[in-house]
């Protein structure tokens, strides 16, 4: 059974329907791109997907569970976390409080605990901190962990929210544009450190790009949304061949007769 | 690895037993008066009442205009299980405590899917609500007050309610817990995608706060002998947010700072009744133009700031102690 299955959802505001009848269905381990023009309703699917908004119509089932009808915060826990186009850090604390915020649903220790600082509360919160450094090593983050996160330039503020992500324990991981704003030497090393923490926190990927070197060079499968649809999908050769792709992004071939 | 009985916990330790030994020894030997006495307990009220606040509004970021409301609740039931049930005080006091922290908990639930400036009106509204009632319940005396209220408090009740006041809400907010209601101020949406249920922590820190509210209630209840529904009213609310605001919100010591500041500075005003309230205004004017983030901004009073203050002071994290 497919991790994520997303069977003909629809979205509609009013009267714009955001997203039509989307099928969506992506395995255990996979990277896989979500790709399409500006408002084409990529970020509206992210956001159907983490509980954001209900769905107007269909169904998601992530991992067997029927995602409809819980909160955001609920769905997290069950193993999906996300970043978001626009960074949304919490951006007067910490680096590292930022990734152990992440934790908290993990946490050991019970209220009474945190109170009276007994029940191994000393213990938890110094094994939090180490594990939240050892993400953020990852993440070549680790010597920044005590500044402020909105004092941080945008390229770092985008991997620390990837760390902030990753430190809720996601199985699956959805990335809306992850690039955004950062040079190509920062791009392609965004490329490599995605494929290196899939493999090693086993994760499942569903990435919004609109930098098409990264999607075609990362991605194992994408989809291209057009007006809310759903249009191709494919692996990265079949997409670039695809007449409807390129119609959707660079317009109708006009024929002079 | 820190741990609890640390060199800097039992300093702090030893500072606070300091405080509490000179008072009340001066106290009894009798060179601080009823006066003095009075400006004591009223700080520490104070203290309990702004670092709830601050839970609730500086570190969680919901803005509320009625935390009296919860002082009267505690103030009203602990007063009427001593004098009119006949139980034993402290017992009384913890009730009210725990009703108040219901009553947060009650409002929180409906009102918390309100923010900012609607929140406020609601949680204003709570708080008249509450006055009016209790002026028109003739069980407890209605507009004329409940008295006859024994004073069954002293510093020693007073000063150690107060330390277990900070001492709890402190670490609260120093543990995942606390990280997680401060989150909800940052960025709810980031927060709730992040696991945490938003509504939880908002309704936790207001029972928490309201609880504590509560307590000074009780305390200020057996300790001036009667209550009168117009002393819990809107400005009541706003003496205490202003004392939140001034000492910096997000900052514990800055609650207490201002708690004990403005108190005083109202004790040394009163040489002016005339223009008390001109000068006192006038004073709030100047340290908001100066210090917009409050006393201590977010940041909080410790060994480590006063080191630093030499140098140029870096940002305080969150750490746990």
């Amino acid at each position: 059974m497919a991790l994520l299955e997303v069977n003909n959802v629809s979205k509609v505001f009013g009267g714009l329907s955001a997203v039509t009848n989307v099928k969506m269905k992506i395995e255990k381990g996979e990277l896989v791109g979500l790709i399409g023009p500006n408002g084409a309703g990529k970020t509206t699917i992210f956001n159907l997907l983490t509980g954001v908004y209900p769905t107007t119509e269909g169904a998601i089932l992530f991992d067997g569970e029927n995602l409809a009808g819980r909160k955001p915060s609920a769905i997290n826990r069950l193993g999906l976390a996300r970043t978001f186009q626009n960074i949304r850090l919490f951006g007067n604390l910490t680096v590292l409080d930022n990734v152990r915020i992440a934790y908290h649903s993990h946490v050991k220790y019970g209220l009474a605990s945190a109170i009276l600082r007994a029940g191994g509360f000393y213990q938890e919160e110094s094994s939090m901190a180490q594990k939240a450094e050892d993400l953020l090593k990852i993440f070549n983050l680790d010597h920044k962990k005590q500044e402020i996160a909105k004092s941080l330039p945008y390229g770092e503020q985008r991997r620390l929210e990837i760390v902030r992500a990753l430190a809720s324990k996601p199985k699956f991981l959805l990335l809306d544009e992850p690039a955004a704003g950062m040079n190509p030497q920062e791009t392609t090393e965004l490329m490599e450190l995605i494929q290196e923490i899939r493999d090693k926190f086993d994760l499942t990927i569903l990435l919004i790009e609109h930098d098409m070197s990264l999607v075609m060079g990362c991605c194992q499968r994408i989809y291209v949304l057009e007006y809310g649809r759903i249009i191709a999908q494919g692996v990265p050769e079949e997409i670039k061949s695809n007449p409807k792709v390129i119609e959707a992004y660079l317009g109708e071939e006009v024929s002079y007769a | 690895m820190k741990k609890l009985l640390s060199k800097k916990n039992l300093a702090i330790l030893l500072g606070v037993l300091l405080l509490y030994g000179v008072i009340q020894a001066l106290i009894s030997l009798g060179v601080l008066r009823t006066f003095h006495q009075v400006n004591l307990i009223t700080i520490c009220i104070s203290v309990i009442m702004a670092v709830s606040l601050n839970l609730i509004t500086g570190f969680t970021g919901q803005l509320t205009l009625g935390h009296a409301g919860f002082m009267a609740v505690g103030a009203y039931f602990s007063a009427v299980m001593t004098v009119k049930w006949g139980m034993y005080f402290p017992v009384s006091i913890f009730c009210g405590a725990v009703l108040a922290a219901v009553s947060g908990a009650l409002i929180g639930l409906p009102t918390l899917r309100l923010k900012g400036d609607y929140l406020a009106i609601a949680t204003l509204g709570f708080g008249e609500v509450i006055r009016v009632v209790l002026l028109n319940t003739k069980y407890v005396g209605g507009a004329a007050g409940l008295f006859g209220i024994p004073r069954l408090m002293n510093w020693t009740w007073v000063f150690f309610a107060a330390v277990i006041t900070v001492v709890v809400i402190r670490n609260l907010l120093w543990s995942s817990y606390g990280r997680a209601c401060i989150s909800v101020r940052e960025d709810e949406v980031a927060a709730e995608l992040m696991g945490i249920d938003i509504t939880h922590y908002k309704v936790l820190a207001f029972s928490v706060g309201a609880f504590f509210a509560g307590l000074g209630g009780g305390i200020y209840a057996h300790y001036f002998y009667g209550l009168q529904p117009g002393t819990f009213g809107f400005m009541k609310s706003i003496d205490y947010l202003v004392m939140v605001v001034l000492g910096g919100l997000g900052s514990v010591t800055g609650s207490i700072l201002a708690a004990v500041v403005l108190t005083l500075i109202n004790v040394v005003l009163q040489q002016f009744s005339a223009i008390r309230m001109i000068l006192y205004a006038l004073l709030l004017i100047l340290i908001m133009i100066f210090r917009p983030q409050g006393l201590m901004g977010s940041k909080e009073a410790s060994l480590e700031l006063f080191r630093k203050l030499g140098r140029r002071s870096g940002h305080g994290s969150l750490g746990s102690k």
